[in-house]
């Protein structure tokens, strides 16, 4: 045992030498050529930062295509999911109520068309995405506020439509932030 | 959906694909055959000249093993101490407290051993300073422990009778300098390319286009992150851990981080038969293990296309499939996946929160870590099949009226008794872990610690006793994944889970280093018409059998009150 305590110490000392401290200085060096410099990829509209292109934001306006359900409001100082478990009968009458909510903000939509994501949390509480069938149908209530044709914005989401990684793995999916900006420029 | 089962299959091809060539490496780096990272061998001197090591010492397996406690109790004292005082030392842009010390203890534990159960969040629980001196100094060196260990196992099989097996700081260094470092590097820098942040800047704050301010966590997150998957610890930079957009942004970033945690799990058994020099005992061993993560994939897949039952009633569309706790750019193909690779493998890290997972894909994640030994964690899962593989073989020699023996050397009493003590402990700890916290949930639901046991879980009924089931399940099998609804910072679950992790965790690698150890010093008899061949797939089936039998054994009765509960009121 003793022989063995001033190889761990020393050993020790030199490892935490190499790991903690060169390996992630190196990281973070070569990261400075990433986009974003290694700080994360920011989303700027008029000169001022509105977001991160990674992270989701709370959309609840009729005017913009709204985004998940949260369990930490899209505050990414923090972030977690609901952790309500499927038969969770209080869960159950949230996930009714949002079903009700968006029912009265979309009239005319079929209930059994809306998309499991709109109405249920995501995992991060920051999911920056919806599928394609969520973003679209929101578009007849957002032509209706923004006055603007069903077409351009069908348009819009398939311009935004991110298809899976090489047309081959992976689901297809809308960064509702990118989205957002570009209907705010739309005229 | 098409594209999602793509991705899920050419994951898992890269993956073995991968591995068969790192499982020859391996082999070569442990033998001290030439290999391509050759060129490491000064920066090796190096470390042993200033960690004051002889290289060339062989040991004994009572000496290595005490080398690796060593040093290991000496890393437990360094993170205890860090994370107690983090508050007021550097590196801590977001002002971040110190931890408690039932936190301390219970955080230090649980990287120390690879395991990484979290009971704080990334974002306000720990500082810069502590996730990388602590937290992911030590998600490489338990990783590295772990590997050494399993060669040292390795050793074990070897014909000759020997006395030493290796030396534990060689192994330990050559883990870190040959595979770990290097092959971490690379992923970190795939990271950082596709937008996880990898600068020390602090927390940002903006206003977003409705209007609300919000803060965005940062920092070096990427090399973290890196040997977060490398090295099977699954701890997380932030708490959301991989389903947080900055900590896994996209879908190649998922392949990878799912490709990176699976890879020298199933590489360490090619390695086993690389460095045996018996490729097809090594192909058995993999079989076995392959059609265990099948059986536990296959349904949670499944169930987690078709939906919540539960949701559907509620008239809505899921044509995705079951999304609570779910990320759209992953969808439940690739979560399930996940899933069930982190709990099979002991990383625990998550891209889906499991505590919202169907109550089928919760058995399934319980079962993988009740077995711990479909592939396992790096290192740990070929020892965990180890004491399986031991109880194997001597049944099967009680079977047929012969000595069991492995490898030329007779399997007696005392080996038998330590992989029984082994298998049993699990049971134990998980069911009477579960069995106190349930108690304490019931009588003393008004304790005063930071969260009384009366608000522990986040869900009622049968769920809420899963949460229970599940926490103390990951500790065991140190997965440190968690139903994250249980409010588990708290003196009893700080206290009940370190204790729960020291014996889930030494005890396994005890066990089967000593087993082979003894093993090692018996006289070798050469393999003649009378010895039972291990390589076949007969007794790939009978190593099935012996993994199946103890954990329905084991397990079955807790099942049967959490999540199978769920499933058959849940329609």
């Amino acid at each position: 045992m003793k022989s063995h305590i001033g190889p761990a110490i020393r050993l020790t000392v030199v490892m935490l030498v190499l790991l903690a401290v060169i390996y992630p200085l190196v990281v973070a060096g070569i990261a400075k050529l990433a986009p974003g410099g290694g700080k994360g990829e920011t989303v700027t509209v008029n000169g001022k930062v509105v977001g991160y292109k990674l992270i989701g934001q709370k959309f609840t306006e009729d005017r913009y295509f709204n985004s998940r359900p949260s369990a930490v409001e899209y505050n990414a100082a923090g972030s977690a999911g609901s952790n309500k478990g499927p038969s969770n009968p209080d869960y159950l009458k949230s996930v009714q109520a949002r079903i009700d909510t968006f029912l009265v903000h979309n009239p005319g939509v079929q209930k059994d068309a809306i998309p499991a994501e709109l109405v249920t949390a995501s995992g991060s509480g920051l999911d920056p995405d919806l599928s394609p069938a969520g973003a679209k149908i929101q578009i007849a209530r957002i032509a209706r506020v923004r006055s603007l044709s069903a077409e351009r914005l069908n348009q819009l989401v398939d311009d935004h439509t991110e298809g899976p990684l090489l047309g081959l793995f992976g689901p297809a999916k809308v960064n509702v932030l990118a989205l957002n900006v570009a209907l705010d420029q739309l005229k | 959906m098409t594209t999602e089962w793509m991705g899920v299959i050419v994951t898992y091809g890269i993956t073995v694909l991968l591995a068969i060539p790192l499982g020859k490496f391996l082999a070569n780096v442990f033998k001290d055959e030439p290999n391509a990272f050759d060129f490491m061998k000064p920066l090796e001197r190096l470390i042993y000249r200033l960690g004051g090591i002889d290289p060339s010492r062989e040991m004994n397996w009572k000496e290595n093993l005490v080398a690796l406690l060593t040093i290991n109790a000496l890393w437990l004292i360094y993170a205890f101490v860090l994370l107690l005082t983090q508050g007021s030392l550097p590196l801590n842009p977001d002002g971040n407290p110190s931890q408690t010390p039932d936190l301390a203890f219970n955080t230090a534990i649980s990287f120390l051993i690879n395991c990484n159960l979290q009971h704080y969040s990334g974002e306000s629980g720990v500082t810069y300073l502590t996730q990388l001196g602590v937290l992911m100094f030590l998600q490489f060196v338990s990783a590295a422990t772990g590997i050494a260990a399993a060669v040292l196992l390795f050793r074990s099989f070897m014909p000759k009778p020997v006395e030493t097996v290796g030396n534990f700081y060689v192994l330990f260094v050559k883990s870190i300098t040959r595979v770990l470092l290097p092959f971490s590097l690379v992923i970190a820098m795939i990271l950082a390319f596709n937008g996880t942040p990898a600068s020390f800047d602090g927390k940002d704050t903006l206003v977003t286009m409705q209007g609300d301010t919000v803060g965005v966590s940062r920092g070096p997150a990427a090399g973290f992150i890196a040997i977060k998957h490398l090295g099977t610890n699954g701890g997380g930079w932030f708490g959301a851990n991989s389903a947080h957009p900055l900590e896994n942004p996209n879908y190649l970033t998922n392949m990878v981080e799912m490709i990176a945690q699976v890879v020298i799990p199933i590489a360490m058994i090619f390695a086993l038969g690389f460095f045996i020099n018996r490729k097809r005992f090594a192909w058995v061993i993999y079989a076995v293990m392959t059609v265990g993560l099948l059986m536990l994939l296959v349904p949670t897949i499944l169930t987690e296309l078709g939906g919540n039952p539960a949701i559907a009633h509620l008239g809505i569309g899921q044509p995705t499939g079951a999304m609570e706790g779910k990320e759209v750019r992953f969808g439940p193909l690739a979560s399930a996946y996940w899933s069930i690779v982190t709990t099979v493998i002991s990383t625990g890290s998550v891209n889906s929160m499991h505590d919202s997972s169907m109550a089928m894909s919760g058995t399934m994640e319980l079962l993988g870590m009740m077995v711990n030994a479909f592939y396992g964690g790096v290192g740990a899962g070929l020892l965990n099949f180890y004491y399986f593989l031991i109880i194997a073989v001597f049944i099967s020699g009680l079977m047929v009226g012969r000595t069991p023996e492995l490898f030329g050397r007779k399997v007696e009493a005392r080996e038998i008794k330590i992989a029984s003590i082994v298998a049993l402990l699990s049971a134990f700890l998980v069911k009477g872990g579960t069995a106190l916290a349930a108690w304490f949930f019931i009588h003393y639901g008004d304790a005063s610690w930071a969260v009384k046991p009366s608000a522990w879980l986040n869900n009622p009924g049968f769920h809420g006793f899963t949460e229970m089931l599940y926490e103390m399940t990951s500790s065991n099998a140190n997965n440190g994944s968690g139903f994250e609804g249980l409010g588990d910072n708290n003196f009893f679950w700080n206290y009940a889970t370190g204790i729960v992790l020291i014996m889930g965790r030494y005890i396994p690698i005890i066990g089967p280093v000593a087993i082979a150890g003894l093993l090692a010093r018996k006289k070798y008899v050469p393999e003649s018409a009378g010895t039972l061949p291990v390589d076949t797939p007969t007794f790939g089936l009978m190593i099935f059998a012996v993994i199946f039998i103890i954990t329905a054994l084991s397990f079955f009765p807790a099942l049967t009150l959490g999540p199978l509960a769920e499933y058959f009121s849940l329609k």
